[in-house]
């Protein structure tokens, strides 16, 4: 039998193996979905709410909606556009973003997806919460400012046993991702040099060294996100 | 103590599913769950320390940090504030040498606000140790902290009296009244219990039994409104090792109640509405999702349970119909109101915070445990017996062609007779008003916050799945009500409360407008700020489940309403302000450093 299903994308034919998201096929394809919280060979969460398109005049996150024959989606559409800025803004505004003196700078997601969408002044008014800064453990340094709450630790860095080295804590405008204070205690540097990689952003940063590579020479300095797919 | 908790975990059999279990238990023993029993779990249920945290942090009744002797929680919705809470908080604070949020020095009280807990008609209302207190005064107040101080036990403090009806059973023994004042089709006591299990179940197949909801044309009752018996249909077609039956007791909405009443005079048809969904899919694990703040409950409804298992009526083998094994098991809650959301109650079950899944796949593909799972409101199953007897085209006769049958409203505010109103679909709202004696109205909050506020140019609307659509609750404001400051405020407070936080436009956008509408409130808004805040909404369309999808409806409801209330604090004339105050943003500072700046600007 056939395994291959072929669907739309604002009106680009798509043709995907079954069983892939919207989001998977959509890069097979070469056409670039933004996200934040994905991250290849975790399960999908759909939090950060960046990959929405619109299937059937209903919003759907791409990286949780299975890809079906015949569906035909709305993804750079203007008014998806938008609602893809208002979300950037938004992380930008809840948050404490400082990209110019953040170790990320250029090598940063969030930042990036800013760029892409043009943003110059977000939209919505600064909150600038007061966070805090966990540098408890001997490797790593947790900066809340800079958190955008994707998961993405939690779900790619765990122990041998399935532990997770990251947790939520509380919940809703006052939510983290806090550090097992025990896990931490114990992390290796290659941990911890994997989870300031999957970070999408500057809150997981490794201790004792910084800067090495140039900002002005980072992947996002020299193309745009997204360029590696539909570039 | 750890002889104890190891004890807790292995009642539980060290199924980590059953944190909620565990965790209720710990803090029922030490007060509060500390770091040593979070360190055994650790060691037992082999998860991290900060995993544990997580759940704890995530539900309003868990604590990580020593609680009072006794703890009040003070609920803080609309109604409790329109029927004195504040006097009622001035009290408590006073009499118990705390403030709202903390523990007293002393150790003795702790005071919390807390969000509907499903008394609106009868606030100010608290739970002072898992005991429900209602319509509470100064007065009331002073009388029970002074004979808590006296050794009196929480139970000896009803002087009301027991609530009526069988809130007077022992086994219940609460002050809360069922209120109900119109009974129709659900409510009404002419129907034996079980009798559609006894004498029926048998001799119809799964298939009948379905098609007999599905011609009730029944629609779920939480208020997402899907229809029953197509959902009973894809259950029954799901394949897996189990099936489950989910009840969902967690009435969250503001303004919502009925469901504690149906729980109280009704459980018998809702467990046989389990039953006979369980029969109808192949079911045969039944939970209960039981919110924390009916705790009360929770004996009765297991006695009933346990006299269903004497009966057959649970267990094996149920009515003599071979195979048919069907069990169902109370699971409370800890205080969140995302998890009436089912798929975030479906982690909650698995013993996990409670946000929301993605969709699909939906429960009734995978639930819980990954088993297909069918999630129906209370309301609905226990309407399902009284279907089944009398036929659906008795059903059908009820309501409008779209919303067949009844509704429970729970009716709350400005009116003379708050309390449960069974009305059927396509009632007006006008009529609704005059039922309970509502008069010179202001505007209606339908649906509770994530509804709409409407006014009088809609009260000649209709309830329907059509038309208005509610999961039946009804909040009244008269003329006298401030709607933005106290109503509209009120509402947001709670979705940034109870947004679970874990996607990114229900856990800020919510705090955005609220900063925004703040700022009309005080005077400095101009007309783009009404256009930002209708604007801004449109990103929470995005977000993952209803919690977050409608948690601007209060700003934008009562901006398409009453459009006039924020005309009215527009500064006229001004195009631009920031809005912002020099002398706030620096009041801090100035405090800290003991002196005033000479401001230039002024």
């Amino acid at each position: 039998m056939n395994n291959t299903i072929k669907f739309k994308i604002d009106a680009k034919e798509i043709v995907a193996e079954k069983g892939k998201t919207v989001l998977e096929a959509a890069r097979d394809n070469g056409v670039y979905i933004p996200t934040l919280c994905n991250f290849p060979g975790v399960p999908p969460k759909g939090g950060c709410r960046m990959c929405t398109i619109k299937i059937n005049n209903r919003f759907m996150t791409s990286c949780t909606t299975p890809a079906a024959a015949g569906m035909e989606i709305e993804s750079n559409t203007s008014e998806i556009s938008n609602l893809r800025k208002g979300i950037v803004e938004l992380l930008f505004v809840s948050g404490n973003h400082f990209c110019p003196s953040c170790e990320k700078s250029g090598n940063c997601e969030l930042q990036a997806l800013a760029y892409k969408y043009q943003m110059m002044v977000p939209k919505y008014p600064y909150s600038f919460p007061q966070k805090d800064i966990d540098a408890s453990s001997p490797k790593l340094i947790k900066d809340q400012n800079r958190c955008v709450l994707c998961q993405r630790c939690m779900k790619t860095i765990k122990t041998d046993k399935g532990e997770r080295y990251f947790s939520f804590s509380k919940r809703g405008s006052e939510l983290e991702v806090i550090m097992d204070p025990t896990l931490c205690e114990s992390m290796t540097d290659e941990v911890a040099q994997l989870a300031m990689d999957n970070c999408p952003v500057g809150s997981i940063l490794k201790k004792d060294i910084g800067f090495v590579e140039p900002i002005g020479t980072r992947k996002y300095d020299k193309e745009p996100i997204g360029t590696d797919i539909d570039g | 103590m750890k002889e104890k908790i190891l004890e807790i975990i292995g009642n539980y059999n060290k199924d980590k599913t059953r944190l909620l279990d565990m965790l209720h238990d710990i803090q029922n023993v030490i007060g509060y769950v500390d770091d040593e029993s979070i360190l055994i779990l650790n060691q037992e249920l082999k998860i991290s320390i900060s995993e544990i945290k997580e759940v704890i942090s995530f539900y309003h009744f868990y604590s990580n940090e020593p609680m009072g002797k006794v703890n009040i929680y003070l609920n803080n919705s609309v109604t409790s504030e329109m029927h004195g809470r504040g006097a009622v908080l001035d009290a408590f604070e006073k009499e118990c040498n705390v403030t709202e949020g903390s523990v007293s020095a002393d150790g003795l009280f702790g005071l919390f606000p807390t969000s509907c807990i499903g008394m609106n008609d009868q606030e100010p209302a608290a739970i002072i140790n898992g005991k429900i207190f209602t319509r509470l005064t100064p007065y009331r107040v002073h009388e029970i902290v002074k004979s808590l101080g006296n050794g009196i036990k929480i139970e000896d403090l009803i002087y009301e009296g027991d609530g009526g009806g069988r809130n007077s059973l022992p086994e219940i023994h609460s002050m809360v009244c069922n209120n109900i004042r119109r009974r129709g089709a659900l409510l009404t006591h002419d129907y034996k219990f079980f009798d559609t299990t006894n004498n029926l179940l048998s001799e119809k197949s799964p298939q009948e039994v379905i098609q007999i909801v599905e011609d009730s044309n029944i629609r779920g009752r939480g208020g997402a409104g899907f229809p029953t018996g197509i959902k009973w249909k894809f259950g029954r077609k799901a394949e897996g090792e189990h099936k489950v039956i989910i009840c969902n007791a967690d009435e969250g909405e503001p303004g919502t109640f009925k469901d504690r009443v149906i729980l109280t005079e009704f459980p018998e048809m809702v467990f046989e509405g389990m039953v006979i969904a369980a029969y109808s899919v192949g079911a045969d694990i039944g939970l209960l999702y039981l919110r924390y703040e009916y705790k009360y409950l929770l004996n009765y409804l297991n006695g009933i349970l346990d006299k269903m298992r004497d009966k057959h009526l649970l267990g094996n083998n149920i009515d003599g119909i071979e195979a048919f094994n069907f069990d169902i098991r109370i699971q409370l809650g800890a205080g969140a109101y995302i998890c009436g959301e089912e798929s975030a109650l479906i982690e909650s079950l698995e013993g996990k915070r409670g946000e929301p899944r993605d969709k699909p796949p939906f429960p009734v593909e995978k639930g819980y445990l990954n088993y297909p799972t069918i999630v129906n409101n209370v309301e609905t199953l226990a309407s399902i017996p009284k279907i089944l007897t009398k036929g659906a085209d008795w059903f059908v006769g009820l309501g409008d062609k779209a919303s067949t049958g009844t509704k429970i409203l729970s009716i709350s505010g400005d009116c003379n007779y708050p309390g449960i109103y069974e009305v059927e679909w396509g009632t007006s709202i006008k009529d609704v008003l005059d039922m309970c004696g509502a008069f010179n109205i202001q505007a209606v909050q339908v649906g509770g916050p994530s509804g709409a506020l409407i006014g009088s140019k809609d009260f000649g609307r209709n309830l329907s799945y059509t038309d208005l659509p509610t999961g039946g609750s009804i909040i009244i404001f008269g003329e006298q009500r401030n709607l933005l400051s106290d109503v509209v405020m009120n509402f947001m407070e709670f979705f940034i409360e109870e947004s679970c936080g874990s996607c990114s436009t229900c856990r800020n956008m919510p705090a955005v407008l609220k900063k925004r509408f703040t700022k009309i409130l005080d005077g400095k808004g101009v007309q783009s700020d009404i256009d930002d805040l209708i604007n801004w909404s449109e990103l929470l369309k995005v977000s993952r489940c209803g919690l977050g999808q409608t948690a601007a409806n209060p700003i934008t409801t009562s901006i398409n309403n009453f459009r006039h209330l924020y005309d009215r604090l527009i500064q006229p004339g001004i195009e631009f302000d920031t809005g912002f105050c020099l002398e706030d943003s620096v009041k801090d500072s100035c405090s800290a450093v003991g002196r005033q700046p000479t401001l230039h600007h002024m």
